[in-house]
């Protein structure tokens, strides 16, 4: 449960036109100074990012270092105690449509009464008005993405009765048919089987080659140097970013995964504290 | 056999499906047709004896009244009820069925967002609202009293919503501290009211019991207008609930808002809860929300069927409760009606194919007789390999094979042999048929195969690896079999036991 700490307004307007200049128009995702913080406990310190166009992204970090929170502070699913996101220099809430995003697939009750079809045309819904019903354009362009995951033969079946891994390439699918730029994906190889892990593998690439920006939470350490061009190293706050042939060195994982953080957990502590006593 | 009833009872589900998927939403604007029709017929009666004094009094009294020389029989009442003879019985036959379709249809969206339970804080909440604007304005003026009753409701649903954001508070302590101190307060205006001495009073109970008797044309056209913002919000706003229902913060990033969503959700369950009032009671009222959707959800996994089901077991509950009460007129109709439900949610979960529970426990004992079978046929198997094939196999050769009994054996036996599998060469000792045998050597060779497999690819002790391939050669797929055998094996030929004597290894 999330307790919403309004941002704080007057600092943030005040100074919201300096802000527009520290943001990289031409970046599809830009964060700047960002700090998200649960029941006042901050998770996410000062975060400073510009993610390269067109390229596969992973981020990586220990259990509680921030990475879902990222995504969804990002899109503002979280509130922001500080700072502003920003995709190809405009706000969230203007380019929604750029925008794809594959939730944790243990965030929804699979036990829903909806096929795998119904639940992949729910990525058309942000370009369908209020009150007007599904379209026959939708459902077949949901259909076209069921099949480029290698799913269509499940397309009627009820979403329970798929696997671990059929659920997530009908996440996977229902991000495609958004059409969008930027994809966010949050830990889509988290209990899939191997085959899955290569489908979704297959289309990280093609999502590439088609220009787009992909930027994954991923647990596995070992896949990293093969999967992602670019890596985010990330522990509350980030501790290094950049293409991974330079970042992903045993020192910069030492430093994320390893014990200094023992200071940025106690002042969110005294942080939390500060709010409830 | 089990399958054909199986099969039987689908019928009209997927008659249903094929409806709804031929048209999406035509079947909401069949229903929305039909509660117009109902309502606007409504409406021509009511006009014709608006005038007659007796029309506040209670239909109940209204039936003794009319037959004042004798006791009317039950059964006698039950075909006036069933007939909708008297005007008054219409009204609240047709009221509580439309109540029903209305709960039934917003209630499976409410369910399926895990807000069901949000209904009862809410119903409780109505009850300071009810007391408070009698207080206040000092009538029993019908919409002066629901809408205090909406507006304490809202303001309960909103203390919810607002003690959740409080740390260590979770949903259910919430709607438990709302429902009982909103619930109290009532109570304690009710006594209040009770001392004012007005002489108005009297009815005001009839919102927390309910009591669907004393129904009245114009609430049944409140209740008929509810249920048609109901169908038309469910029409409307389908694609919306359904994004938010399943996965709000998808939904939220598809640009639809999970709190504005959230909002006419629960505006139409409050305007249902409040109608339904007068019906259920506010005690019983949240049942008319839970129960058909979840009774809804054991025949369907599809959305659409869900919510029209729903709502037919809403209708057909407020429509069987309000009539058994008609003929019993003693009986609370409110809870007639719940009880109904309670019997249809039932007879779903019994019955239901697929999910229904009598329907997984056919599955299982199938698949247990399955089992049983093929364990036979294996044991017989291995017999043949130690004697010679097509030789008869004694029976005591086979029993101490499994831990089965005498009698278990026999029945075994005797089913195999109705199944052709195997024949009875004398009374003692049996043979396996062609077929029977090719089913046997199929699945001892299963067995072996994934005995070799665990054996060399996952280090289990050869001792250890019959009580796996036990369980998994009655499931093993015909392409995992063609990799086992491409893995493990060089020739056709059945593999001999990797753990020497089937018998010695147990």
């Amino acid at each position: 449960m999330i307790v919403r700490t309004p941002p704080k307004k007057a600092s943030s307007s005040a100074i919201a036109g300096s802000l527009q200049a520290e943001h990289d128009v031409a970046a599809p995702v830009s964060i700047h100074d960002m700090t998200v913080a649960y029941h006042r406990r901050p998770v996410l310190w000062d975060i400073d990012y510009a993610a390269p166009a067109g390229q596969l992204i992973g981020i990586v970090g220990p259990n509680g270092a921030g990475k879902s929170t990222l995504i969804k502070a990002c899109l503002d699913l979280v509130p922001r105690a500080s700072g502003s996101v920003r995709f190809f220099g405009n706000p969230y809430k203007k380019q929604r449509r750029q925008i794809g995003y594959v939730p944790q697939r243990e965030s929804v009750d699979w036990d829903f009464p909806a096929s795998a079809l119904d639940v992949v045309t729910m990525g058309r819904y942000g370009r369908i008005p209020w009150c007007v019903p599904v379209r026959r354009k939708d459902r077949a362009k949901a259909l076209h993405c069921l099949e480029q995951v290698g799913m269509a033969d499940y397309a009627t079946r009820q979403i329970s009765k798929l696997s671990g891994g059929q659920q997530q390439r009908v996440f996977l699918a229902r991000a495609l048919v958004q059409e969008a730029q930027v994809y966010f994906m949050d830990e889509p190889f988290a209990g899939v089987d191997a085959a899955t892990e290569q489908a979704i593998v297959i289309l990280l690439r093609e999502l590439k080659t088609q220009g787009k920006t992909c930027i994954v939470v991923h647990h596995d350490l070992q896949t990293v140097p093969e999967y992602f061009d670019h890596v985010v190293l990330l522990n509350m706050r980030i501790v290094a970013s950049g293409p991974t042939a330079e970042t992903f060195t045993s020192e910069n994982l030492h430093r994320t995964y390893g014990g200094r953080l023992t200071l940025l957990d106690k002042a969110a502590s005294a942080v939390a504290r500060l709010g409830t006593d | 056999m089990a399958r054909r009833w199986i099969d039987i009872l689908n019928c009209p589900t997927r008659w249903a499906q094929s409806l709804s998927r031929k048209s999406h939403s035509s079947a909401f604007w069949v229903g929305l047709v039909l509660c117009l029709g109902i309502t606007f017929s409504l409406v021509r009666p009511c006009n014709a004896d608006q005038g007659e004094p007796t029309s506040a009094t209670h239909f109940d009294n209204a039936h003794t009244g009319s037959q004042a020389d004798g006791q009317p029989s039950t059964s006698h009442l039950l075909i006036r009820a069933l007939t909708l003879r008297d005007h008054r019985t219409r009204v609240v036959v047709i009221g509580t069925t439309l109540l029903g379709i209305a709960a039934g249809v917003i209630g499976t969206f409410a369910y399926l967002r895990k807000r069901a339970m949000m209904g009862d804080a809410l119903s409780h909440a109505t009850l300071p609202g009810v007391a408070g604007a009698f207080m206040i304005m000092g009538t029993k003026n019908l919409p002066v009293l629901l809408t205090g009753a909406a507006a304490t409701g809202v303001l309960g649903v909103l203390c919810v919503a607002g003690l959740r954001r409080i740390p260590r508070i979770k949903e259910d302590a919430a709607i438990g501290i709302v429902l009982s101190v909103f619930f109290g307060i009532g109570m304690v205006l009710m006594s209040l009211v009770q001392e004012m001495n007005t002489g108005q009073e009297a009815g005001l109970n009839t919102f927390i019991y309910g009591k669907a008797a004393a129904l009245l044309v114009q609430d049944a056209q409140i209740i008929g207008g509810v249920t048609l913002l109901v169908l038309l919000g469910a029409v409307l706003l389908f694609k919306e609930f359904r994004a938010v229902c399943f996965d709000s913060s998808f939904a939220a990033s598809q640009g639809i808002s999970p709190t504005w969503v959230d909002f006419l959700m629960m505006g139409l369950v409050v305007l249902t809860t409040v109608v339904g009032l007068q019906a259920v009671g506010l005690i019983l009222v949240v049942a008319l929300l839970i129960i058909p959707s979840a009774a809804a959800r054991f025949w369907t996994d599809h959305l659409v069927v869900m919510t029209l089901l729903a709502g037919l077991i809403g209708a057909v509950s407020g429509w069987i409760g309000s009539t058994i009460s008609a003929s019993a007129p003693r009986l609370p109709t409110g809870a007639i009606i719940v009880i109904v439900a309670g019997c249809l949610f039932f007879g779903s979960m019994l019955f239901a194919p697929h999910r229904g529970v009598i329907a997984s426990l056919a599955r299982r004992w199938s698949i247990a007789r399955k089992v049983a079978l093929q364990h036979l046929l294996r044991a017989l198997a291995e017999c043949e390999e130690l004697a010679d094939r097509g030789k008869t196999i004694p029976l005591e050769m086979v029993l101490p094979k499994r831990s089965w009994s005498a009698a278990q054996l026999r029945r075994l036996i005797q089913r195999a042999t109705r199944l052709a599998l195997l024949e009875r060469s004398s009374s003692s000792s049996l043979q396996l048929t062609t077929a029977g045998r090719i089913d046997a050597e199929r699945i001892l060779r299963n067995h072996r195969l994934w005995e070799m497999y665990l054996i060399k690819y996952a280090d289990i002790a050869p001792s250890h690896v019959d009580r796996d391939a036990d369980e998994i050669e009655h499931i093993l797929p015909v392409p995992l079999v063609q990799e086992l055998e491409r893995a493990l094996l060089d020739s056709e030929a059945t593999p001999p036991s990797p753990h020497g004597e089937e018998g010695a290894a147990r």
